[in-house]
């Protein structure tokens, strides 16, 4: 049994949803929610899209000086 | 993590030997100390392989932290000296990349604070209309929602350098928070544990953080005129 949640309580949790940081109940509440309401589905899609944007920036091959210095850090020791 | 560690271990007695040399920046050294005892070759491969596959997260992650490409290089250098330094005391292969992103994350905070004779407070005022903001409220139009999608095309125009400006910009126990949670997946419990502080305060400093994230994003997209919405509602 889900618990009935509206938009306005969605919206309030919702990039907390979408971190998975709430109990399974609230998780799946707010999951079934965006099964039938747009509005809030829309939302979260533009969430995850934003966040993907910013996860992303952490994508950077670290350059080969780096790795040097550090291969040279463990045989030291 | 689980694999790159399992593929260590199948690798067992094919490390390499010490060959000495020494780095070029002294405290590189004045963290680590010398270790000894039969596994040494075994546990040495171990942290290679697994320090090998997070590279460029750590060094990703330490960027947007550090925002320079020195001082990044700097802070994994010095972590992984850190880590290496205290490997021995690791119990739980598994966790190894949470460890690792912890002590990086740490190594960044305690630089910081080394650099300042007094910290800085960079806080945001507190104004909760600024603290809400919400980028696809302000871009969204309900009434054009079947044929035209203003939000998604202010996403795909922006730049991932107009994303790196608005990050860099933030406060830095904002960004600090925020670059845990979104680049390096930290749980918020995890976030709070390393840290230090109440998870609440995680939570409220991530909300903050994102809302200053995504208004920064609107006041760059206004700027470069890529949030302008015609009649139509689509964005120029």
């Amino acid at each position: 049994m889900s618990e009935h949640i509206s938009c306005e309580d969605v919206i309030e949790r919702l990039l907390e949803f979408l971190d998975q940081e709430l109990d399974a109940g609230a998780q799946r509440a707010i999951a079934q929610h965006m099964e039938a309401c747009r509005a809030c589905f829309s939302r979260a899609e533009f969430e995850r899209r934003l966040r993907t944007r910013v996860a992303e920036t952490g994508e950077v091959s670290a350059p080969e000086s780096l790795r040097r210095r550090v291969r040279a850090i463990i045989e030291r020791y | 993590m689980t694999r790159g560690i399992a593929d260590a271990h199948t690798q067992q007695h094919a490390s390499s030997g010490r060959r000495g040399g020494r780095t070029r920046r002294p405290r590189d050294a004045r963290v680590v100390t010398p270790r000894a005892g039969p596994c040494v070759g075994d546990r040495r491969r171990v942290f290679e392989v697994e320090v090998d596959r997070l590279m460029d997260r750590l060094y990703g992650t330490a960027l947007r932290l550090a925002r320079n490409r020195a001082d990044a290089e700097d802070v994994v250098a010095d972590a992984l000296a850190k880590a290496w330094a205290g490997f021995d005391a690791l119990q739980d292969l598994q966790s190894f990349e949470k460890w690792i992103f912890r002590i990086l994350v740490n190594t960044f905070i305690s630089e910081q604070r080394r650099r300042r004779a007094r910290p800085v407070e960079e806080r945001i005022d507190g104004d909760e209309e600024l603290d809400r903001f919400s980028l696809f409220e302000t871009v969204h139009q309900p009434f054009l929602l079947w044929w035209s999608n203003p939000e998604q095309q202010l996403l795909d125009r922006l730049l991932r350098e107009d994303i790196e400006q608005a990050l860099e910009a933030l406060p830095e126990e904002f960004r600090v928070v925020v670059i845990m949670v979104e680049v390096s997946g930290f749980s918020y419990a995890e976030a709070a544990a390393t840290l230090e502080i109440p998870i609440g305060t995680v939570r409220s400093r991530l909300s903050r953080g994102r809302a200053a994230l995504q208004r920064a994003l609107w006041q760059q997209a206004s700027h470069l005129g890529i949030a302008v919405a015609d009649a139509r509602g689509v964005v120029r």
